[in-house]
């Protein structure tokens, strides 16, 4: 199968926009309906250490922490602006599942205008495409470079 | 300078904002607590198996590393060169056989001892150090150690009293039933928060917050006041034991009791309830222990999560919280998974716990500029500080403040203890 970049792209700069707008729900739809989403702390990764920040092992439990943002946690009242760098195809199987690179950096913006860099890391992800054309997020790994977060990490990166 | 008068009330049950922002108080506090007689928390014996592996760590504003000698002994040091200063292992971990300065070269045993110095007698008989210069003055300082279970701590001062005598019996007894069999690292979090280290260590020891704070908690029928639960603490009530029982309430007394809260009590469900499965492991029910030491590490077990949180100061108005996420050696293949799954609840993402990084950070900036206001220390009364039967209580708090008070010498007359 062949990869329309221009498709890889959108996926990412979608990814993005709906997590800055707080459109979670919306987010979800970029996933597959058989999914993982991992943040991990890259210092963690590089040394085999199993252990994430943020471990949604199925869609049920992604869906959750998304369910209690919205309902039960509580965090620093902030904006996020996802500025996501140019995906990069690593490998490409005969099913046509993708695994893809894109460096990103988050900033957060707070009530006073008070901007900082919140993360910067990697995202390397397997997608698939649905019905041959659609890319769904089958695996979201979030390598973190800033591994110590500033404060807390409620919104998704 | 702050001294014996600050405290408005002998009971602690109300702490100046000025504890939380005085640069020479901060100062003190090095020198009294982290260089003091005081044991920390340093890394486990599991982090460093072998020969040669070390491991940085810190004791409030000093660098530490400890290491494996070549006979197996754990030793600890202040990561600091005799000769300039400057930090000799740079490395976060990892194996060597010597600690070598990459300034000049000086190099360190793995017994902290001051091996090798180049040129030490110059070049061509000109230059290098007198030959009277003592190699055996200027090793690396050296720390005092000791283990429970594999769990290293050290001391800077000579004088401190030994380590089971400093936890006492309530909290030794807590720590090695935790570490009862060998633990494997699952891995590391880090969180940097802008705010005293002191209110971090205040929020461990708050039974009171917990499912006020962590709203997930209640609103998934996870944890709740209602449930049996208590403080116990040391009996110079330095450290503390938050404990509760799981299933020990029912969700009509919880309704009932949050009532009027402005917390949601209707129990959403997950799609995903192992999240928040508690399988019993011990002979109680305990599903929370969160064991503060002082001054700055915790054991918590919140349902089968296994964490050491180490509190490190960062200047008066930084604080990071290094989380060490653990499971045993011997967990099944599905245990191991879910305590992978329970990672959720913990660290700076924590369904359970991110919230803190938020609360005390609003506790910090609002204390700032009125530092002769106080905060109220007073849930399960004021007066005698004591071991509680219930989670309404932040009693521990004026715990940790009485021994803050007794190291950093502003104790005052007739102070409860």
């Amino acid at each position: 199968m062949t990869i329309d970049p221009l498709a890889l792209v959108a996926l990412f700069a979608e990814y993005g926009a709906l997590l800055d707008a707080g459109r979670y729900d919306d987010w979800l739809t970029l996933f597959a309906a058989e999914c993982r989403y991992t943040i991990m702390p890259r210092e963690n990764y590089e040394r085999g250490l199993p252990a994430a920040l943020i471990f949604c092992d199925g869609r049920a439990m992604l869906e959750d922490r998304v369910q209690a943002l919205r309902e039960a946690n509580k965090y620093n009242i902030h904006s996020d602006r996802h500025v996501i760098g140019l995906p990069r195809i690593v490998a490409e199987r005969a099913d046509g599942a993708l695994s893809v690179e894109a460096p990103f950096a988050v900033f957060q913006t707070d009530q006073e205008g008070e901007t900082r860099l919140f993360a910067t890391g990697l995202y390397r992800n397997r997608l698939t495409a649905r019905g041959g054309s659609e890319l769904r997020i089958a695996e979201a790994l979030v390598l973190l470079d800033t591994a110590a977060v500033p404060t807390l990490l409620a919104t998704p990166l | 300078m702050i001294d014996a008068t600050i405290w408005p009330a002998r009971d602690y049950s109300r702490v100046p904002y000025r504890l939380y922002h005085d640069r020479e108080l901060y100062e003190r506090e090095q020198e009294r607590i982290f260089r003091g007689p005081v044991w920390h928390y340093l890394a486990l014996e599991a982090e460093i198996p072998e020969p040669g592996d070390f491991r940085a760590a810190r004791v409030g504003d000093t660098p530490v590393v400890v290491n494996r000698d070549r006979d197996g002994e754990i030793r600890a040091f202040v990561n600091r060169c005799a000769h300039r200063g400057a930090l000799v292992r740079r490395e976060l971990s990892g194996n060597a056989n010597e600690h070598i300065c990459i300034y000049h070269q000086w190099c360190y045993g793995l017994d902290g001892r001051l091996m090798a110095i180049p040129f030490r007698r110059g070049v061509r008989g000109k230059g290098g150090l007198d030959r009277d210069f003592d190699m055996g003055s200027h090793g690396l300082r050296p720390l005092r150690v000791a283990a429970v279970n594999g769990a290293i701590f050290g001391t800077l001062a000579q004088d401190a009293e030994p380590l089971d005598t400093f936890l006492g019996a309530t909290i030794l007894a807590e720590i090695s039933r935790v570490l009862h069999r060998p633990v494997r690292v699952l891995g590391y979090t880090r969180q940097r928060i802008r705010a005293n280290w002191k209110l971090y260590a205040e929020n461990t020891r708050d039974n009171y917050h917990a499912s006020l704070l962590h709203e997930f908690l209640v609103t998934f029928g996870l944890d709740r006041a209602t449930q049996v639960g208590g403080v116990r603490m040391d009996a110079r009530h330095r450290h503390n034991i938050t404990w509760a029982e799981a299933d020990s309430d029912t969700a009509e007394a919880a309704r009932s009791a949050y009532n009027g809260a402005n917390i949601r009590n209707d129990y959403l469900t997950l799609r995903a309830p192992e999240l928040v499965e508690f399988r019993r492991e011990r002979e109680d029910n305990l599903s929370l222990i969160i064991t503060s030491i002082f001054p700055s590490v915790v054991f918590a077990v919140i349902s089968n999560s296994l964490a050491i949180r180490q509190i490190r100061p960062r200047g008066v108005d930084e604080v990071e919280v290094h989380q060490t996420l653990l499971g045993y050696e011997d967990d099944t293949p599905d245990m191991a998974l879910h305590r992978l799954h329970q990672a959720n609840l913990v660290g700076p993402a924590g369904l359970v716990s991110m919230e803190d990084g938020e609360a005390i950070e609003l506790a910090h900036r609002a204390s700032r500029p009125d530092r002769d206001r106080t905060t109220v220390i007073e849930l399960g009364g004021a007066g005698v500080i004591s071991d509680r039967d219930y989670r309404v209580n932040d009693v521990p708090l004026r715990g940790f403040w009485s021994y803050y008070a007794e190291l950093l010498g502003i104790e005052p007359p007739d102070a409860v203890r």
